[in-house]
């Protein structure tokens, strides 16, 4: 299996631009290599990113492949023959649907790494650890073996942590009452108030039943935190739903059964109108020579802004009912692994900084996500065919914390580069983290041995996601974002949803040009450094320069730590300080101008791309327009 | 009579002031002829406020005890101030009387209050500055100079005026360098319904182009507005009488409906109880965004006219004091790296702008508050300045000037210590001694120092046009503006403050001359780099 079609014509979706090139079919990879320029522009689509592949009905240069990708990029082919198109449409047909996770890319990905790196791949986070960083086990928390065997609840992980008044027998009882046996755990603890944070899935209440075990359980999750008489119960859904649900058997919490509970609604929709209103957007962006009035009638339309601006207010619900008021919630919504989720993430970045750092944003999506069982597999689509369960649920999430980003510019380590990245691996079933929908569905797959952690892939090339306005000192006088939803805060994440449509994005990148003066500040330090070290060797005294540099080494944002490779520039900074005999040589590579900063894509701007009017061919444009070629702000996606 | 009589209140003790940010201030509240200003007595700068008369858009007074009804503690009446900068702020003023009289001195001063470099590009062969219209009397809303090509007299350019609107002949506007094009601009020929002709106007668009076999039209109309011009005495040029000519119709809004929209907009940026949708839906409604996506596209289509094809432009609408400046003024920002310093985009907005008479005075008579009728307003100048930051956003490194240089010119424009945007054209400002009398904004911008926070910090010239994208998800919501009296405001600010600080210090270290920035300050001082350097070099 390995296709070569040459001569193959890919169309920008926006312009009537085309380029001319090689189209290759791997066994992992489509990729189009683009001929005859000094660019060679090359994109490689991994199998796994097609969502659909689309046949269009001939035409006189040929026949047009059509290309779908869950990273949102589309691409438009022409094959001149019939016969080559027919070829690769079929044959990617039958690999865009494993039928066995054996078959995804993650089993034959090696990034050259021996088993030890890959192991210590995997032990980058660590849930125990995470819990301990927020004091559990505690006097009122503690970790319970209850379902060391996924025999009480299957889509949980072996560890769960529960109040210390909650015996086996009441935990059991109550993962009876509850919707896939997803009885209330711990998922965060706010130390200063000692309020917990619980989430679970609906209870069997239907229209009249009670179970007492449960109600023992939210009363030991209630008496767990003195600090309030009460704990919130927050049922993600819109009222209607969970009394449809009541029908079934299921349903909410009554709250003249539960002592002390305060039960609210809080109306965000179910996965199929996610996954219809993201379908909408798409339509609406997608659109050729779109008006300012189709977009923004589209957008409105599409109603995604406001799904993102419900889960939005009910974190931020959960974030004041637990900092101001100290009480305890307990979060669920049907089957407590979508929208519980969602709100249960956010809401615990709202409240602590460190799930604002690079390495406490991947411990929250490992905790909240992964190991409270988010069908990812079923969600994003990667193994079985069923259309009805696939929705952006997480994509939803890491939008909420964009526009979080977008509010407070100085919170967060990383830039939505960051975010994206993770997208485009939930999706590329490259690295193991994703696969599956449960712990225990991981574990029978033996992912830890037979494939890699994205963490630790993340982590190697950490400097291509900070963001250069992060302040620590923002988060000691923040501690608590207090996110204004306004609805004029809720914008359109051009750069996830239309990022491969470059042609839209802004030509120079604020972020990329602040990073590298950032850089190069570090460099400089260093060989002043390294020059003073050497005067010393001379016995020069360099004291009449002191006041002016270690404030300023004060004043650098901290470097994140690198925990596996090391950042980089902290072991070339070194080598400068041993190699005194280099220091010349090194300092004349400083010379470098600021701009020199590793891989980036390098895109101009012209006005071909942007499509201003109807300016006829018929007086022949002469020769081609000086195109600024600037630095493009976008990390590089690897697919 | 002399200002101050109209004042009848002139100092109210024991004011209580409510504004944004703040906490609520008590202090003394004073009018004077030309501002308002109050103070807690204390020296604090935050804790008093000046605002100038002629930034107030409208006044509303609610004074308590109007109807009569005995309060033991006496009357009181709350004034709210909507100034055109969009800041609206509450004064309390005890006393019923006193209250009346402040809202009634300020409405009468506002009634009643009602400087220039010249730079000449580099001139070809073919082109010459005429002095025919230095009485006025060929344009009155042209300069006394303007420049034409060569070979066309002034009594050709007096015929051409007679057939134009207003007079406003074709001039000069933009050379571009690399090839010599041009843009030009005018006003609507005045064909009318019998498409009358005029020789000596074709000829002047013949001399522009001299021998290259094509010229753009842009026409700010549609081809049915142009159509339906004729009926009232306008019109368009005609493919059979300027055969050269190749005319594109875009369709741009003006005057009321522009204004509107910008009230609209304003209006739903500052209700807070809207949800999401309707939000979007009254965003689309207010149409602001689709007049800077059109002006922008527009601009876009001049350039590519002269930059791509090769060919000159002339733009025009119906009377060219509008959108023709708008579209030409951006078409410049976007080609011309000159334009893009702040010296050379003050210099843009005074040629195209100021000189080519815009008129100001009558545009920006009221902003978005005012319960005035509308009669001429227009912010046609707000959305150029809407459209640079567009411009901005997509090139962050490109120009010069920072936002904050574009809000100081849209505050400036409808309240301003200085003279240079009244009046509506030079002739008017030559009669009322404009530049004998008051201070030029631009010179006070410019001198002794360009202030740092109109500066960018990243700006790093690039001599290459910078095409921005028009696409609707590229353009954005002019937050800065619309919302910068919201909180969201602050954390902007702040990260604003970050890149500064990581910049100056790669100043300090890199020193200036690696910078490529030629606006650093501190040439003699070494950086300690240099001073290690120089001292291993005795060693």
């Amino acid at each position: 299996l390995n296709h070569i079609v040459e001569q193959v014509k890919l169309l920008d979706r926006f312009s009537n631009k085309s380029v001319t090139g090689t189209l290759h079919l791997t066994a992992t990879h489509l990729i189009f290599v683009e001929s005859n320029s000094t660019s060679a522009q090359e994109i490689w689509i991994l199998h796994h990113h097609i969502a659909s592949v689309e046949k269009l009905s001939l035409t006189t240069s040929g026949c047009p492949l059509l290309i779908q990708c869950r990273n949102f990029r589309l691409v438009h082919f022409v094959i001149p023959r019939e016969r080559d198109c027919h070829d690769i449409y079929s044959s990617l047909l039958r690999l865009l649907r494993p039928v066995s996770y054996d078959e995804l890319y993650a089993f034959s990905y090696n990034p050259k790494q021996n088993d030890q790196q890959r192991e210590e791949g995997w032990q980058l986070i660590d849930l125990a650890a995470e819990f301990e960083r927020m004091g559990v086990p505690c006097d009122q928390w503690q970790l319970t073996d209850v379902n060391r065997e996924y025999k009480v609840c299957k889509t949980y992980p072996r560890d769960v942590y529960v109040p210390i008044t909650a015996s086996k027998p009441i935990i059991v009882g109550s993962s009876k009452f509850r919707s896939k046996g997803r009885f209330p755990v711990l998922t965060y603890f706010y130390q200063e108030k000692k309020a917990a944070v619980c989430r679970c899935s609906q209870p069997l209440s239907g229209f009249s039943a009670r179970c007492l075990e449960d109600e023992h359980m939210l009363q030991a999750i209630s008496k767990a935190n003195h600090n309030s008489r009460y704990i919130y119960v927050m049922d993600t859904r819109p009222k209607l739903n969970a009394l449809a649900n009541r029908a079934a058997g299921k349903g909410y919490e009554n709250e003249d059964n539960y002592s002390n509970i305060r039960f609210q609604f809080v109306g965000i929709e179910n996965i199929h109108v996610m996954r219809g209103s993201l379908q909408k957007l798409l339509e609406g962006v997608g659109t050729r020579s779109l008006s300012m009035t189709d977009y923004l009638v589209g957008l409105e339309n599409s109603g995604w802004l406001r799904h993102i601006k419900a889960i939005m207010d009910a974190a931020i619900f959960l974030a004041k009912a637990v900092t101001v008021e100290g009480a305890s919630v307990l979060v669920h919504c049907s089957d407590g692994w979508d929208r519980t989720a969602q709100v249960c993430a956010l809401g615990s970045l709202l409240m602590d900084p460190y799930y604002r750092t690079i390495k406490g944003f991947m411990v929250l999506i490992e905790k909240d996500w992964i190991s409270f069982g988010h069908k990812f597999a079923d969600r994003c689509d990667q193994l079985d065919p069923d259309p009805k369960e696939v929705s952006p649920i997480f994509t939803q999430f890491l939008e909420c914390v964009w526009q979080l980003t977008e509010q407070f510019p100085q919170a967060f380590e990383f830039s939505e580069w960051f975010l994206i990245q993770i997208h485009e691996h939930v999706h590329s079933c490259q690295f193991g983290n994703f696969l599956g929908n449960s712990q225990r569905q991981r574990e029978d797959l033996q992912l830890k041995e037979r494939t890699y952690s994205l963490w630790a892939h993340l982590l190697s090339e950490n400097q291509n996601y900070l963001n250069p306005l992060f302040s620590p000192s923002f988060a000691e006088s923040h501690p608590v974002l207090e996110p204004s939803t306004q609805a004029y805060h809720f914008k359109f994440w051009r750069n996830m949803y239309n990022q491969y449509d470059r042609s839209m994005h802004p030509r120079q990148s604020i972020l990329k040009h602040v990073l590298t003066l950032q850089e190069s500040n570090r460099e400089l330090e260093g060989t002043v450094q390294a020059l003073k070290t050497k005067l010393q060797k001379f016995g020069v005294n360099t004291s009449p320069l002191k006041p002016q540099t270690p404030p300023r080494e004060c004043s650098l944002p901290p470097r994140p730590q690198s925990l596996i490779l090391g950042a980089p520039l902290l072991s070339r900074k070194e080598v400068q300080q041993e190699e005194d005999e280099e220091v010349f040589g090194e300092e004349a590579r400083e010379d470098a101008p600021a701009s020199t900063g590793g891989e980036r894509t390098v895109e101009g701007s012209s006005a071909t791309e942007n499509s201003y009017g109807e300016l006829m061919g018929s007086f022949g444009s002469k020769n081609e327009p000086g195109v600024v070629t600037l630095e493009f702000g976008v990390a590089r996606m690897t697919c | 009579m002399e200002l101050s009589e109209h004042i009848k209140t002139a100092n109210v003790e024991a004011v209580t002031l409510r504004r944004p940010f703040h906490p609520a201030l008590r202090g003394t509240l004073c009018v004077t002829s030309h501002h308002l200003l109050f103070s807690d007595r204390k020296d604090e700068a935050s804790r008093q406020l000046l605002i100038l008369i002629k930034n107030i858009d409208a006044i509303e007074k609610s004074v308590e005890n109007l109807f009569g009804y005995p309060r033991a503690v006496g009357s009181s009446g709350t004034i709210t101030i909507k100034c055109k900068d969009l800041l609206v702020l509450q004064l309390e003023i005890p006393g019923m009387e006193e209250c009346l009289n402040i809202a009634s001195s300020i409405e009468v001063l506002n009634i009643v209050i009602t400087s220039h470099r010249q730079k000449e590009r580099l001139l070809w062969d073919r082109w010459r500055v005429s002095k025919v219209n230095s009485d006025y009397s060929v344009c009155p809303s042209y300069p006394s100079a303007v420049i034409v090509p060569r070979e066309v007299d002034d009594d050709k350019l007096i015929r051409s005026a007679r057939f134009r609107q207003g007079g406003r002949f074709p001039v000069l506007s933009y050379c571009h360098h690399r090839n010599g094009m041009v843009i030009m601009r005018s006003s609507q020929p005045l064909t009318g319904a019998n498409k009358k002709r005029c020789k000596e106007d074709e000829l002047l668009l013949q001399a522009v182009i001299d021998g290259s076999e094509l010229g753009y039209i842009i026409d700010l109309r549609s081809a049915q507005q142009a159509q339906q011009a004729r009926m009232t005495g306008g019109g368009f040029e005609s493919k059979s009488c300027y055969s050269h000519w190749k005319r594109i119709h875009r369709h741009h809004e003006r005057g009321k409906v522009v204004q509107e929209s910008l009230i609209k907009l304003v209006e739903v940026c500052s209700d807070p109880s809207h949800t999401v949708d309707r939000w979007l839906s009254k965003l689309e409604n207010s149409k602001w965004l689709s007049h800077v996506h059109s002006a922008l596209s527009t601009a876009g289509l001049v350039v590519e006219c002269v930059e791509r094809d090769g060919h000159s432009v002339l733009v025009h609408g119906s009377e060219g004091t509008d959108n023709t400046l708008l579209v030409s003024s951006l078409a410049q920002l976007i080609l011309d790296p000159a334009s893009r310093t702040v010296t050379g985009f003050l210099c843009l907005l005074e040629r195209e702008w100021i000189q080519a008479g815009h008129p100001f005075q009558q545009r920006c008579a009221h902003s978005v508050y005012s319960h005035a009728r509308l009669k001429q307003e227009c912010p046609s100048f707000l959305l150029l300045l809407d459209c640079v930051w567009q411009v901005w956003r997509q090139f962050p490194l490109a120009l010069e000037f920072s936002e904050a240089l574009l809000l100081r010119l849209a505050q400036e424009v409808y309240a301003s210590n200085y003279g240079t945007f009244l009046c509506n054209s030079e002739q008017e400002r030559c009669a009322a001694g404009v530049k004998e009398n008051t201070h030029c904004l631009f010179q006070s911008l410019l001198k002794p120092d360009i202030e740092e926070q109109y500066l960018n910090p990243l700006y790093e010239p690039t001599d290459l046009a910078i095409w921005p994208s028009v696409h609707p998800q590229s353009l954005q919501l002019w937050t800065g503006m619309f919302l910068r009296w919201t909180k969201h405001a602050q954390n902007m600010e702040e990260a604003r403050e970050e890149v500064w600080r990581i910049v100056k210090e790669h100043r300090e270290r890199a020193g200036p001359d690696r910078t490529n920035n030629t606006l650093s300050t501190h040439c003699d001082t070494l950086t300690p780099f240099e001073n290690l350097m120089d001292e291993l070099t005795i060693l």
